[in-house]
């Protein structure tokens, strides 16, 4: 069965001549359905930008995407009406992800009578309240009549999945979506997600910055590391967390803050080289991890950029020189 | 009062007196739809040489809190009734009958505060060394070299070359580039006690940690005397001495570490922490806090927790409780404290992190 | 019929928010009163068009408020009925430009592309164009004694600037996550220009429309003022026009002539430039549910 979405040698610049940054660079991972993948990496790896590319809201430079097996760009109009409505975003926002003068019916009434979801167009309000209560936003009565500045940020984001699922999408790319709603609130709406998972099938790109978050919603699923715009780990999630190869999965990892003072006081400090990150506009040669590397090795790591290659204990990492070697992380 | 209530102002550390104490501490803004009730009687004490974390989410009012110490509150907001005292060597005063002079003064010099590293904390058009200059200036020191020398060792202290950043504008910086010449310049006249606004929100995973490595030095080898203002646990966890969780303008519980974490006895609090994940203790299932935070301008009777409380009763919905003993130097603020204490005997907390660490660190007595 | 109610309660909604900004308010009303005033007084107080030749110059008195002009006329009357030409012209003038770069100001920005460089390039043309001497130019051949051609002609050359400055608007609010969200959705153009965009700009556009209405009155009372368009009923700027070509200005007594006319266009202009700080609360999604 073809993966639900794929990407091959996606790679996305902006500007021009000697203004160019190379945002996405040659990325090439595939999600098959009913999987959760996550992408994680610190601003400015891509992450974002490569998820939009999936959603087909940025055109890419290079490359392309594959939606059940068919590049994206190269889809007839009514195939690409399809796959529009099959892939959706969740933005992180909550402030600007709806819009401000419209109350929670017209936002969700909207797509549902533009793509004739519903038989007559009394049958939309029903369709509205039915997808509020999906998402947990009950009583969807109190809610529907509401403008966005009336709900909090949590509801706003239900509101905002709701809009998603008014199209019936397969593939849902949730670029940050918990991470500017309450830190109590988070899993409700990671719960509610994999709740969709399960009962409508929804296949997951898991966007993030937060690892342990990225843990605890992809624990049976996968994790794709990314650093200035080229992956350079992924794998399942309980082999990355707990066995990490990549010198900057291992330096992530041991960096997150942890809320739990023993494991804090436990966890291995990892040093690394230099404190600058590099710009985009000047990306270091070879491996750009190079400079900040603590297993450098000069003439090898500088010259050539090192490829993804598959490990035994599953996923791929982008590091000859570590690609074997194991570190537990906690000492 | 209530059984075992004591008194929270008495200190137990024959080190001198604490440099800041904050007794019955009420902020509170008038706005078109009535009166916004920030902050509801904070009582604490922060002690020498200690790193107390107020942690809590959207309108808890720990930020309004760190503001109203410094009085940057905005002129609407009214911080009374109270008394804010704070001491340094023989000195003692009540920081909020200041003159606006002596608040000039304590802020920069006692007190400061470091911000998040927002671009709209910096003055855009000045560099690094102009805006350095100008607050020594503003506090009376004039003495060019001397400034200049004294930046040079903070900003190397806070590992940025002093040459890249002395003359750099603030956009020409990075996030985590302005988060720790934020932290310079806050040392920059000796102070003696720092407080910290979400200093590592906002900021990538690598930066956050070169932002604690510096913070866990000035704790452990200055003895600096911090307040952490944060929504985020883990900073607690890695930083503070004791913990403070806010919620609805109070402090529902007060311990060191280790009681919060491990031991909690206020919901609230239990609630918190189960619903942050860790990344090196293996999977732990997540709970969320039904409900959200009460309106501020019409609280709800009694606990202002109750509504979203699996442990309410009858009580909660008329009284609110005030702090309590709950175990050496740990208060909560709640009268089921012993049922939280109950169902954690049934289910600790950080199962997750038994499989990596020796369990005595974490399975604690309960009180 | 809840069609209806709705309309009077978000009438009422703004109404109410209109207040919150005094100096706002006050332009509001008088904005009212110079309308009310200027539309409804001509029916009630007849214009003095009768020469009489022994109250040539008259200062403001009891019987003439404003005093009287070089045939004897009540200078009063004629300011009464001298207001409704203009502001119609400039009503219909500013609405049309409006609506002009609303829609393609909107669209354009959020179309994007070579539609977007060649609708611009059109916009930048048309801005370089000097307006008074094409107006005068144009003069010549068309006579503009139709007020309501006048004011559709002013409308078809004040919408360059206008059209820049709402496209740049859409601009910014195209990055919006729920823009972006609408494309997801494929809403379509006319949908997120319409539904997304405008919306959020609506205080945007009735600010720019109450500057397109002031502009229009200035254009009008110059063309006047420079002979262009014929001279027909009594109306601000030809009571200017007039005033100043008969030498008023040199004339102590004949200063009301001159004076009341350009007070009362100065007044309608400050008064609607006023209110525009009470409209911009008055479409504030935030504040209209918190009324």
């Amino acid at each position: 069965m073809a993966p639900i979405i794929e990407l091959r040698n996606l790679t996305k610049r902006f500007g021009k001549g000697k203004e160019t940054v190379t945002a996405v660079d040659a990325v090439s991972f595939a999600v098959e359905p009913g999987e959760t993948v996550c992408l994680v990496g610190e601003s400015g790896c891509g992450k974002s930008t490569t998820g939009r590319m999936v959603a087909g809201l940025l055109e890419p430079s290079a490359g392309e995407v594959l939606f059940e097996g068919k590049s994206i760009s190269k889809l007839d109009s009514v195939a690409f009406r399809r796959y529009r409505q099959s892939v959706q975003i969740i933005h992180q926002d909550p402030y600007s992800s709806l819009n401000p003068t419209q109350t929670i019916r017209a936002i969700l009434t909207a797509p549902l009578l533009r793509h004739n979801k519903v038989k007559k167009r009394a049958d939309a309000e029903g369709r509205a309240l039915e997808l509020l209560e999906v998402v947990d936003l009950t009583p969807a009565r109190d809610i529907i009549d509401k403008y966005p500045h009336q709900l909090s940020g949590g509801q706003r984001q239900r509101v905002a999945v709701a809009r998603a699922l008014t199209v019936d999408p397969k593939f849902i790319v949730a670029d940050e979506a918990v991470s500017m709603v309450d830190v109590s609130i988070r899993v409700s709406i990671l719960t509610m997600l994999a709740r969709l998972k399960q009962e409508f099938d929804v296949t997951f790109l898991f966007i993030t910055h937060d690892l342990a978050l990225a843990k605890y919603f992809a624990w049976e699923g996968r994790i794709t590391v990314m650093y200035l715009g080229r992956v350079v780990e992924d794998g399942p999630t309980q082999r990355l967390i707990t066995d990490p190869r990549h010198p900057y999965t291992q330096a992530l990892l041991s960096a997150v803050p942890e809320a739990d003072p023993a494991l804090a006081q436990h966890k291995r400090q990892i040093e690394l080289r230099g404190a600058e990150i590099p710009s985009l506009l000047a990306l270091p040669a070879g491996c750009t991890f190079h400079p900040r590397c603590p297993y450098f090795v000069p003439g090898q790591c500088d010259v050539a950029a090192p490829p993804l290659e598959p490990l035994v204990e599953g996923g791929r990492v982008a590091c000859p020189v570590r690609k074997l070697e194991h570190i537990s992380l906690l000492v | 009062m209530a059984q075992n209530q004591l008194d929270w102002k008495t200190e137990d550390k024959p080190t001198g007196k604490p440099p800041l104490s904050l007794d019955n501490v009420h902020v509170g803004y008038a706005t078109r739809r009535g009166k916004v009730q920030a902050v509801r009687g904070v009582t604490v004490d922060l002690r020498a040489g200690e790193s107390l974390a107020l942690i809590g989410e959207s309108g808890s009012g720990k930020s309004t809190l760190g503001l109203a110490i410094v009085r940057l509150l905005p002129e609407t907001a009214q911080v009374s009734p109270g008394v804010i005292t704070y001491r340094r060597d023989e000195r003692e005063v009540d920081v909020l009958r200041l003159t606006p002079n002596e608040m000039r003064e304590f802020r920069w010099s006692d007190c400061a505060m470091v911000f998040q590293a927002a671009l709209n904390a910096f003055n855009p058009v000045l560099t690094v060394w102009n805006q350095t200059f100008d607050t020594a200036k503003a506090h009376g020191w004039h003495d060019k070299q001397a400034v200049l020398a004294r930046l040079v060792e903070l900003l190397q202290f806070v590992q940025l070359d002093p040459k890249r950043v002395i003359d750099a504008y603030p956009h020409e910086l990075s996030g985590g580039m302005r988060q720790r010449v934020l932290l310079a310049l806050s040392l920059l006249l000796n102070p003696q006690v720092l407080i910290l606004d979400e200093p590592t929100t906002a900021l990538d995973i690598i930066t956050q940690r070169t932002i604690i490595k510096l913070l866990r030095q000035l704790k452990e080898d200055q003895h600096f005397t911090m307040i952490f203002i944060s929504h985020d646990l883990a900073i607690a966890a890695e930083l503070a001495d004791r913990v403070a969780t806010m919620y609805a303008g109070r402090i529902v519980e007060l311990g060191t570490s280790d009681d919060i974490f491990y031991r909690p006895r206020h919901p609230y609090t239990l609630g918190l922490i189960r619903a942050v994940p860790t990344v090196s203790g293996g999977f732990e299932q997540l709970f969320s806090i039904p409900g959200s935070p009460p309106d501020l301008i019409n609280l709800p009777s009694g606990c202002k927790f109750h509504e979203r409380c699996s442990f309410a009763t009858d009580r909660c919905i008329q009284e609110e409780p005030e702090l309590e003993t709950v175990g050496l130097n740990h208060a909560a603020a709640c009268w089921n404290w012993r049922a939280v204490a109950e169902e954690l005997k049934l289910n600790p907390l950080h199962r997750g992190a038994l499989n990596v660490l020796d369990p005595s660190i974490i399975l604690a007595e309960a009180a | 019929m809840g069609v209806i109610r709705g309309f009077f309660r978000s009438l009422s909604t703004t109404l109410k928010l209109m207040t919150y900004n005094k100096a706002g308010f006050i332009g509001f009303l008088a904005t009212c009163f110079i309308l009310i005033v200027c539309l409804i007084g001509p029916f009630f107080i007849p214009l003095d068009s009768k020469t009489k030749l022994d109250q040539i110059y008259q200062p403001p008195s009891a019987e003439h408020w404003f005093g009287t002009d070089h045939q004897g006329r009540d200078i009063f009357s004629q300011i009464v009925h001298g207001g409704k030409d203009v502001i119609y012209v400039a009503v219909v003038a500013a609405f049309l430009s409006t609506a002009i770069a609303v829609t393609f100001g909107t669209m354009t920005a959020f179309v994007g592309g070579k539609i977007d460089g060649a609708i611009m390039g059109f916009t930048d043309i048309f801005l370089t164009i000097p307006q008074f001497p094409l107006l005068a130019v144009l003069a010549a051949f068309i006579t503009l004694d139709n007020l309501t051609y006048l004011g559709i002609f002013l409308g078809l050359l004040g919408w360059a600037a206008l059209l820049r400055a709402v496209r740049a608007q859409a601009l910014s609010l195209k990055e919006r996550d729920f823009v972006e969200a609408a494309r997801a959705l494929d809403l379509g153009t006319l949908h997120i220009v319409f539904r997304e965009l405008v919306p959020n700009m609506m205080t945007y556009i009735v600010i720019s429309f109450t500057l397109a209405l002031t502009a229009a009155v200035y254009t009008q009372v110059g063309l006047v003022l420079l002979g262009l368009v014929p001279v027909s009923s009594s109306n601000w700027g030809v009571m200017i026009s007039m005033a100043w070509t008969q030498g008023a200005i040199f004339f102590r007594d004949a200063m009301w002539r001159i004076m009341m006319p350009i007070l009362a266009i100065a007044l309608f202009q400050l008064s609607v430039i006023t209110m525009t700080r009470s409209l911009e609360l008055a479409f504030n999604p935030r504040l209209r549910t918190m009324v």
